[in-house]
């Protein structure tokens, strides 16, 4: 965990004014893991005041990127920023994925921009693992395959792939698993994992979720990130200390 | 020229330097220790502690306003028992003062926790939190009188030795009167200001973007209004003042000091930059040699009306 000025390499747009920031941070790149996260200082002023939590989206020699959309004032300005400006970065935070255990395929789950921690995760995954992922969208233009590998589609709408949600469409992709050892990771919105924990408490499916809090620190001073355990539910979890990726038996979504 | 003091006194208490760390910004210790030397600032103020364990509010507990934040975190908290237990280990390590901050809901459990906390040799003063604007019984009640106020100083004092710190409300019209009334019944001194009562709506759903509706308001907007409430108590009452609210840098702590403050404390700032302890004495050592000034608590009150 450190704080570190990092020059932008690059700001690409992918489509859809979705876009990827480039930094340049040895250090954390040497050390973050997937599913872990930076808290990132948009401005050197006092608006936007609090730093913004974005998972790894890659990383790619002494590079780290993050995906983001333009959602308020911080993410305007990270959409803006040029080749050699510096950014404040606070990181890595938080526990990620993980990727060991006794599996042979791993089914990704994200929906919108819950893609975000994937590309990453992929290049650390043992490469004789296999990969499907299910990406999922209200719209067509909300769905992103950015470095995504074995990809099917559902948007809400229909305007792309399946008419339907993301886990509807796992569902329906069922006998793809028939005969694995499946090992879901998923990423994206509250409704998304909730009905997914049913899901896969349904079908027996061991799950690991990366999930989102409004935060203000990132490293677990201002509680202001709880989550309910199934554990032990006279206290809260902190989803940027003790996730922000969970197993999706352990909390309630 | 040599270096200049900075080291400060708040009433019996003297700190290297006036820089404290604000409850609630740097739980017990661990996690901002990844960031800065514990052992070069003033002094910590551990998060509101309650004689049991408190689950605190449900999610969504934080929202950004302008150069502000609200919070309604609801003192979740390990309880004395635990804190006692693996904490202060912790926390021992350090030669740092650590005022040990208290929020109850009942006169009684104030002086429970006093009692059971004033035995453990690392705790140097206590600070008391009767102004928390987050839980349902206690916080704001007391803090909104002045008569409770007076109380429950008076009672924490009777069962220690070590300085007793009233943490003030500023949602009130005269905070020197709370100030006022914590002299009057003992008190060693006071700090203001605590976080101001706020909330914000998403304006889609209408629904208040804070899952408590309210939320305690802190970070720059609210300097001004803690500055006015600490130049209020300094001009009204004879007592030492611990200045806080949206300190971001070296020359808040100086207008603070000026204003009546005979140290401050760091609060939203350090979510923000664990680390701005740090710059902010490299600061201030530098503002004292460039403007001569060979003693720091010099500038305390130094206004000029």
């Amino acid at each position: 965990m450190v704080i570190v000025k990092a020059p932008v390499k690059e700001v690409i747009e992918l489509e859809n004014q979705i876009y990827i920031l480039k930094l340049f941070a040895p250090q954390i790149a040497s050390e973050i893991k997937p599913g872990e996260f930076l808290n990132v200082k948009v401005s050197d002023f006092c608006f936007p005041l609090l730093r913004r939590p974005f998972s790894v989206c890659d990383v790619e020699k002494d590079l780290v990127y993050i995906m983001f959309n333009i959602f308020g004032e911080g993410t305007k300005i990270l959409s803006k920023k040029k080749e050699g400006e510096i950014v404040d970065i606070l990181g890595p935070l938080g526990k990620g994925f993980n990727l060991k255990g006794d599996y042979d395929t791993a089914v990704i789950v994200a929906g919108g921009l819950g893609v975000a921690p994937f590309p990453y995760f992929l290049k650390e995954l043992d490469k004789d693992k296999e990969v499907l992922s299910f990406i999922g969208g209200r719209t067509k233009k909300d769905i992103i395959t950015y470095k995504m590998k074995n990809v099917l589609i559902s948007t809400d709408d229909g305007s792309r792939g399946m008419k339907g949600n993301v886990v509807q469409l796992l569902e329906k992709n069922l006998n793809k698993l028939t005969g694995r050892k499946v090992k879901v990771f998923a990423c994206g919105p509250n409704a998304m994992l909730r009905s997914l924990k049913e899901f896969c408490l349904s079908h027996n499916l061991d799950c690991e979720v990366s999930t989102e809090c409004a935060m203000a620190c990132g490293f677990g001073i201002c509680q202001g990130c709880p989550i309910e355990s199934t554990k032990d539910p006279s206290k809260y979890m902190l989803v940027c200390k003790d996730g922000p990726v969970f197993n999706i038996k352990d909390v309630v979504l | 020229m040599k270096k200049p003091d900075l080291s400060v006194k708040v009433g019996k208490l003297k700190f290297r330097n006036p820089i404290l760390l604000a409850s609630g910004t740097v739980g017990y210790g661990n996690e901002m220790a990844e960031f800065i030397d514990l052992n070069s600032i003033g002094g910590i103020v551990t998060k509101s502690l309650s004689l049991k364990p408190r689950k605190g509010n449900p999610p969504q507990r934080i929202v950004e306003t302008a150069a502000g934040m609200l919070n309604a975190i609801g003192l979740q908290n390990v309880g004395v028992e635990e804190f006692i237990k693996n904490k202060i280990p912790f926390l021992k390590k350090f030669n740092v003062p650590l005022i040990c901050n208290i929020a109850a809901s009942t006169y009684e459990e104030y002086v429970e926790c006093t009692k059971i906390l004033t035995k453990e040799d690392t705790i140097t003063a206590f600070e008391i939190n009767v102004s928390c604007p987050n839980v349902k019984e206690g916080g704001l009640q007391f803090g909104n009188d002045v008569k409770a106020v007076g109380k429950i100083t008076a009672g924490v004092k009777a069962v220690t030795d070590k300085p007793v710190i009233i943490k003030l409300s500023p949602n009130v019209s005269y905070i020197s009167e709370f100030a006022k009334v914590v002299k009057e019944e003992g008190g060693d001194a006071v700090s203001a200001i605590n976080t101001l009562v706020g909330t914000a709506f998403n304006i889609i759903t209408r629904k208040p973007k804070i899952k408590n509706i309210n939320g305690g308001l802190s970070g720059p907007a609210i300097k001004p209004i803690a500055l006015a409430k600490v130049l209020e108590i300094s001009r009204k009452v004879d007592i030492p003042i611990i200045g806080i609210g949206g300190i971001m840098n070296w020359q808040d702590v100086i207008e603070f000091m000026i204003a009546g403050a005979s140290a401050v404390q760091l609060g939203t700032v350090n979510f923000i930059d664990p680390n701005a302890a740090t710059v902010i004495l490299k600061g201030l050592e530098d503002f004292c040699i460039k403007q001569g000034i060979e003693k720091l608590s010099g500038v305390t009150a130094s206004y000029i009306i």
